[in-house]
């Protein structure tokens, strides 16, 4: 039996949903944009195997970009945490509720 | 072999994205991610991609996982074990992510997908070197150029937001 473009997209879908879930569920900040960059991993392993079973390179260029945007977009998150952090000393998110009421 | 591989990779990918998603400590969560991403390589290999798995891995697991434990460790976070999760927000979430997942789902398996059929050869062009060079140059240069400028634009702001402003009256 071979696998074929719809087991790729299917795990893609299915890790896209773990992250997804992550993202909803947890409280720590920095454990939620870990799981955004699992969601943006499964989209790069869609891309990456719609490129492979159509037998051209644009998907795995669209990936190389994306690539180097995620590493320019987590340090600049994470600098945000760590002034989030400098400002009030937490980072769980039910904690930073400047703005409710 | 081929489909036993990509069993393996894929239930090493997702099982250790939900241990992301459930470890107590935010330093274990770190590490699963490690582990997923390292999944996430080889399925590259099996797909002929083999220079994107290796920047997965020098990018994501040598780079973005580094640093993210080095905030953990640069933010010492006082009772970083999560607390246990409340019974609505586990069962919203879970509805929310399984939502998600089936419509998905249903679009990619309805949706008329014009690759060539399962089993049909296609020629691996992801897997020379060569090709990524003339593509780079030719037709993305314009947008390498775009992603270079980007870089510079991150670090700078990572610059200014890391600095303290000693004279400046802070935004409340």
């Amino acid at each position: 039996m071979t696998i074929g473009l719809n087991d790729y997209l299917f795990l893609s879908v299915l890790l896209f949903a773990i992250g997804f879930l992550g993202v909803l569920l947890r409280k720590n900040t920095l454990v939620i944009y870990m799981c955004l960059e699992l969601m943006l991993v499964a989209s790069t392993l869609a891309l990456v195997a719609f490129s492979r079973f159509n037998g051209t390179l644009d998907g795995n260029v669209f990936v190389f970009f994306i690539l180097t945007v995620a590493a320019a977009e987590v340090a600049v998150g994470l600098a945000i945490i760590v002034a989030l952090f400098r400002r009030r000393q937490t980072v769980q998110v039910d904690e930073l509720n400047a703005l409710k009421n | 072999m081929a489909a036993l591989l990509f069993y393996l990779f894929a239930a090493i990918t997702l099982g250790t994205a939900i241990l992301v998603v459930v470890s107590k400590n935010a330093v274990n969560s770190a590490m699963f991610f490690l582990l997923s991403l390292m999944g996430t390589a080889s399925l590259f290999v099996l797909l002929d991609a083999f220079l994107l798995a290796v920047l997965l891995v020098l990018v994501y697991a040598g780079a973005v996982v580094a640093l993210f434990l080095f905030i953990i460790m640069l933010l010492d976070m006082h009772g970083g074990d999560r607390k246990p999760f409340k019974r609505t927000t586990m069962v919203a979430s879970a509805f929310a992510a399984i939502l998600l997942g089936l419509g998905v789902l249903g679009f990619v398996q309805r949706a008329q997908l014009t690759s060539a059929p399962v089993g049909a050869e296609v020629v691996a062009v992801g897997a020379t070197l060569k090709g990524y060079a003339a593509q780079l140059f030719t037709t993305y240069l314009l947008p390498v150029q775009i992603v270079g400028f980007l870089l510079l634009i991150a670090m700078l702001g990572v610059i200014v937001l890391s600095k303290r402003f000693e004279g400046l009256e802070d935004v409340k």
